[in-house]
């Protein structure tokens, strides 16, 4: 397999404590070492990289790719290549595809379909209910054995409390995290957008913080019941993070990501009944944002993920509360994390650490650091090349973001995929 | 949302929401519809400012009053006018709304009337008509109904002359109203004293604060010195929703009586933007009353219509 070496970088490398100038030498897929030529090396690719940063390549905890299904909104090549681009290397995927991820031959034609695409590692995410209905188990065990990494019931609600509650202690007897997406549905009450002075002003059904707090709070008394290993998925609201920081500090195994839209935009920035805007959880209020960021900083939360939310064209073209939420956000994920550095929110070390290590740590997985032996997963990027989000530049198949026609600054130079370099700018 | 309702010169192409109108527009709109009001008193009562034009009310919600005011309207403007109810036909069919829309303006049509149960129906598809088309919101959801708003702003001119000395309180379901929602916009925009909302916390938003009214649950105290009172119509399906228990203990709370008329102004005017359910939200004898200006709304709603069509078809430049 290809040498690859890179030379004159700055790394970082929060995992292993490193951030200095220096190289990497990768051979047989694996990072080989740092700095110190290994002997005999020789590269069959050498990637400059002054004046820009090499890092780990990203881990998306949630990312859907519309595929199996929904090959209209995007591909698992289509969009496994747009991740390339954006120097995600390996990514999860929730199960709400179609056919839903409750079989192996699921996983399986997944597994069979990104590993012959050959831009990331794809961890599909199990049904924790068959059929995603929220009412009967799934066979976990056997989602596992066919190299599921998680299991989550997605978007869906379940059908009680009994059966989140059974479904926490059975996956957590095969040793099986679980992310779950807070939101009382009872409450939530098929709202569009956050019940604030948008809603209110626009006459749109609002859904309340309140129904994802109620979930969380629920769910973190479960997971002391039943010993579950548990991640909130994109956090959107203060109440919602107060809580999960207490279950933390009470010693609770309880983690949480923050998609990252929710972490720059709010009620106030949507243009009044433009769909591009419609995503759920809503984009809450200026004090949700900026509690966000807080728990960011602090840890409460860990991870930052895209929440990758393809859409055709078709899919957001009515009136608001009509269209389909959901954004396409994996190629704004680095310039709007580097966005945060530069308002200070977080340091670029620790940006790094909430696409990296942090999120490898709630999977469990060897990846997201630069420590020999581990899969040459890298990302090298230019922090200050500005660029236009526009046709030329977009690879996703979705073009339903509200940074659409922007310039953001941040881009990525080369990514590096198991050894392989799947993408160069 | 300004540019959309705006043509370049700053002048009204559509007519979606008050949001964004400042108060030389809405008083121009008042102006004109004032002219109108005057004609069905003239022997002729048509006027030829629409001849050739081609006139669609888009229904996708049943409506006998809006549809029949704006029937009417665009009769006395000299229009062609067609009225298509599409909440049982096309839709149903699983045509999507810009189908609809599509095959309607193959037909060369100039304006659309809408009224569709969703909000913000009106502004897609104002944003994805033909150019040349405009188009009129008559209630789209929750959102807006910006023509009953105006046709209300009207009434309370006429029988106050002024908007800055005004007290003005809005009775029942703030939360699900189009209506409140634009009287409201109408109103702060209009420069009233005050606007007071009065509804229990179940029927009323949350942040109601921000659309720039004071809220209140109890009704006496919302009436106190009133000089305008605008009721609202009650949904039956509330009651189900558990937003309310039953119609009487409403009526109780938050029904208009000539006993809680007594704490308001003694020449409040009541409005209702109809149909009214007599006994849940007004008492039968105020409906009726001296100063209820129930009918006159209804009367006025044809003159603000044809304003309204007028002024957004003549922003064109193309209305001789």
């Amino acid at each position: 397999m290809t040498k690859i070496h890179i030379t004159n970088g700055h790394i970082i490398d929060p995992a292993n404590n490193i951030d200095q100038l220096g190289a990497v030498y990768v051979a047989e897929g694996k990072i080989l070492s740092l700095n110190e030529q290994p002997s005999g090396f020789t590269a069959d690719i050498v990637l400059d990289a002054t004046n820009n940063i090499v890092c780990p390549g990203f881990i998306d905890l949630s990312a859907r790719l519309r595929d199996p299904g929904q090959s209209y909104k995007g591909t698992i090549q289509s969009e496994t290549i747009a991740a390339a681009s954006a120097g995600i290397t390996s990514l999860c995927l929730p199960p709400d595809t179609s056919p839903v991820i409750d079989s192996q031959a699921v996983v399986e034609l997944i597994n069979d379909k990104s590993q012959r695409a050959g831009y990331s590692q794809v961890y599909p995410i199990g049904a924790l209910t068959h059929q995603l209905a929220g009412i009967e188990l799934s066979s976990m065990a056997a989602l596992k054995e066919a190299g599921c990494i998680a299991v989550s019931n997605a978007m869906a609600p379940f059908s009680s409390l009994l059966v989140l509650r059974r479904a926490m202690e059975y996956a957590s007897s095969h040793n099986l995290l679980v992310m779950y997406h807070p939101d009382e549905a009872s409450l939530s009450n098929n709202g569009c957008a956050h019940e604030g002075i948008f809603s209110a002003r626009y006459g749109l059904p609002g859904i309340p913080s309140a129904s994802e707090a109620v979930a969380v709070a629920q769910c973190i008394e479960l997971a002391e019941l039943t010993g579950c290993r548990l991640h909130f998925s994109q956090i959107s609201c203060k109440g919602a993070a107060i809580k999960i920081q207490q279950a933390q500090k009470y010693g609770l195994a309880v983690s949480a990501d923050v998609s990252i839209h929710q972490l720059h935009l709010t009620e106030n920035d949507i243009e009044p009944f433009n769909s591009v805007y419609h995503v759920l959880p809503p984009l809450r209020t200026v004090k949700d944002k900026q509690h966000l960021r807080d728990s960011l900083a602090k840890g409460t939360i860990g991870a930052i993920c895209s929440d990758h939310q393809p859409h055709d064209v078709d899919a957001k073209l009515g009136a608001f509360p009509e269209t389909e939420p959901g954004i396409s956000s994996l190629e704004t994920l680095l310039p709007l994390m580097l966005r945060l550095v530069k308002d200070n929110e977080i340091t670029l070390s620790q940006g790094i650490s909430t696409l990296t290590q942090n999120p490898a740590k709630i999977l469990g997985i060897q990846r997201g650091a630069l420590t020999s032996g581990f899969s040459a997963d890298i990302c090298i990027f230019d922090p200050t090349l500005k660029w236009d989000v526009n046709d030329d530049n977009w690879k996703s198949s979705g073009q339903n973001t509200p940074f659409w026609g922007k310039t953001l600054e941040g881009r990525v130079m080369h990514t590096v995929q198991a050894g392989k370099v799947v993408y160069s700018l | 949302m300004k540019d959309l309702q705006l043509n370049k010169e700053g002048r009204l192409k559509h007519f979606l929401t008050i949001d964004g109108l400042n108060k030389d527009i809405l008083t121009e709109i008042l102006d004109v519809a004032e002219s109108f009001s005057t004609m069905p008193a003239q022997k002729v009562n048509k006027v030829p400012l629409l001849r050739g034009k081609t006139i669609v009310n888009l229904f996708f919600e049943n409506s006998t009053r809006t549809r029949t005011t704006f029937e009417l309207a665009a009769t006395r403007l000299s229009a062609d006018v067609l009225s298509i109810n599409i909440a049982a036909s096309a839709t149903s069919k699983g045509e999507s709304l810009l189908d609809t829309i599509r095959n309607l303006e193959a037909m060369h049509v100039d304006m659309f009337v809408v009224r569709h149960a969703i909000s913000g129906a009106g502004h897609f598809i104002a944003q994805n008509t033909a150019p040349h088309i405009s188009v009129i919101n008559a209630g789209d959801g929750q959102h807006a109904h910006p023509t009953q708003a105006m046709l209300d702003m009207f009434t309370i001119r006429q029988y106050k002359k002024k908007f800055d000395h005004l007290n003005v309180v809005i009775i029942g379901d703030i939360l699900h109203s189009r209506v409140a929602r634009s009287q409201i916009q109408a109103l702060n925009v209009l420069g009233v004293k005050e606007i007071r909302v009065v509804a229990p916390k179940t029927l009323l938003p949350q942040n109601v604060e921000s659309l720039g009214v004071k809220p209140f649950n109890n009704i006496e105290q919302g009436l106190e010195g009133s000089d305008v009172i605008m009721m609202l119509r009650l949904q039956k399906e509330r009651m189900t929703s558990a937003l309310l228990p039953n119609e009487r203990e409403y009526f109780k709370c938050f029904g208009l009586t000539e006993e809680r008329l007594k704490s308001a102004s003694h020449d409040a005017i009541i409005m209702h933007p109809g149909p009214i359910n007599r006994g849940v939200e007004i008492e039968s004898s105020i409906a009726d009353g001296s100063q209820s200006v129930i009918l006159q709304q209804v009367t006025n709603g044809v003159a603000i219509r044809m304003a309204i069509m007028s002024l957004t078809m003549q922003s064109k430049g193309d209305v001789s």
